[in-house]
């Protein structure tokens, strides 16, 4: 074997090494890398139960309900469930009925009550004039909304 | 067709070659990035939900693109040094990191001027946002690494090691929107099925993007020339160019 395959070789068992040892790792620690929780997780016992903690979803047409002042309720739903949150705050421009939000605060009694609210808008882009002519709704779709995790069957089975 | 590339691979050869090319990808790149970004911020229609603040995607999305394929290159680059001991390779990973790192840094910056009104924060610390400044760090660490070496050669390896180990983050931004969940959107067109952006939005985004690499073309070629020149200083072919150039 000439001096060059064995360097070709070295590298090439760097890359893969490299590659597994990310992989491996970055599927033990997936669920510390989401950046929000999702409804489902809240409602199926996945988020934590009174730590401070981030929700992310879609604001569901029609719950928007303002209260006094800066008061603000609605509901967030990810493609499955859906939980109420109360927010006493200014809300980000985007924030409307169908936009995709974060919320930062924590589960009170069933209700999320929010510290901060931060708008994920989607990757779709079009004119005004075409969203208006599409008559569909441009709410926003679910999808980016993934549960942190599938709900634990083993745990499920126990009970 | 590989002696074409061995000869090239030659540093006089090589230099003579982006000396030629570098003006006529210099003209292409002011074409085609004032076209796209004129008519991105000019011309192109609002956007029904951001309004005029979604035109930012004209420079972050070619900058956020560049980023990465820069460090792919650079990657590149260096497995070529390591195992064939390509000087020219050596040549690239020096001149494509700095590139590298300023297209980050941009990216990074009209990111987060775009992410206060559109997202009401400036930074958050989720995977996209903090792969992406690991991609930053990776590039800083490439360039403090080669100003650390006195011997070119020891710094080239050194380097070329660095730029490996740090390719894995490259897969890790691009795909971090798809696989946890984040603050960023996802991709609208470098993805699998059609871009979700109207035509007249897309086109001047298009020529931002082919503008953006030829300029990081052009940089890196400029920068490569002058790499070369310093490390082959005593070389008969650069005394002999810097007195045609006396001349």
């Amino acid at each position: 074997m000439t001096r060059r395959q064995t360097r070709m070789i070295a590298v090439g068992g760097l890359i893969l090494g490299l590659g597994l040892a990310a992989w491996l790792g970055f599927t033990a620690f997936s669920k510390n890398l989401m950046y929000f929780y999702t409804p489902s997780d809240v409602i199926d016992g996945r988020a934590p139960a009174h730590a401070r903690m981030r929700l992310g979803g879609l604001v569901e047409k029609g719950s928007v309900a303002r209260g006094d002042g800066l008061l603000v309720n609605f509901t967030l739903a990810d493609c499955a469930k859906k939980v109420s949150v109360r927010y006493e705050g200014i809300l980000p421009d985007l924030f409307r009925e169908g936009q995709g939000i974060v919320a930062t605060g924590h589960v009170d009694d069933g209700t999320f009550v929010a510290e901060e609210v931060l708008a994920k808008h989607d990757e779709n882009y079009m004119p005004p004039e075409l969203a208006d002519s599409l008559k569909t709704d441009t709410g926003h779709s679910c999808m980016p909304f993934k549960p942190v995790a599938e709900p634990a069957k083993t745990a499920a089975a126990a009970s | 067709m590989w002696t074409w590339f061995h000869r090239l691979a030659s540093p006089p050869s090589f230099y003579t070659f982006a000396e030629r090319l570098a003006p006529w990808l210099l003209a292409f790149a002011l074409i085609a990035t004032g076209y796209g970004l004129i008519a991105g911020l000019w011309f192109a229609p609002r956007d029904y939900q951001q309004g005029d603040a979604f035109r930012i995607i004209y420079v972050h999305v070619p900058a956020a693109a560049l980023s990465l394929s820069l460090y792919t290159g650079m990657a590149i680059a260096a497995v070529i040094a390591l195992v064939w001991r390509i000087k020219l390779a050596e040549v690239a990973i020096t001149a494509l990191a700095p590139v590298g790192a300023s297209f980050t840094a941009l990216a990074l910056v009209t990111g987060m001027l775009w992410g206060k009104p559109m997202w009401g924060a400036y930074w958050v610390w989720d995977a996209r946002l903090t792969s992406e400044l690991v991609l930053l760090f990776l590039y800083l660490g490439v360039i403090g690494l080669d100003a650390a070496f006195a011997d070119r050669r020891a710094a080239a390896r050194a380097c070329a090691l660095l730029a490996i180990v740090g390719a894995v983050n490259v897969p890790i931004v691009k795909y971090s929107v798809e696989w946890w969940n984040s603050l960023h959107q996802t991709s609208t067109i470098l993805k699998f099925g059609k871009p979700t952006i109207t035509t007249d939005m897309a086109l001047p985004l298009y020529g931002a993007l082919l503008g953006a690499y030829a300029l990081a073309g052009v940089s890196a070629l400029r920068r490569m020339q002058n790499v070369l020149l310093l490390r082959e200083r005593r070389a008969t072919w650069v005394r002999e160019l810097l007195a045609e150039r006396a001349a």
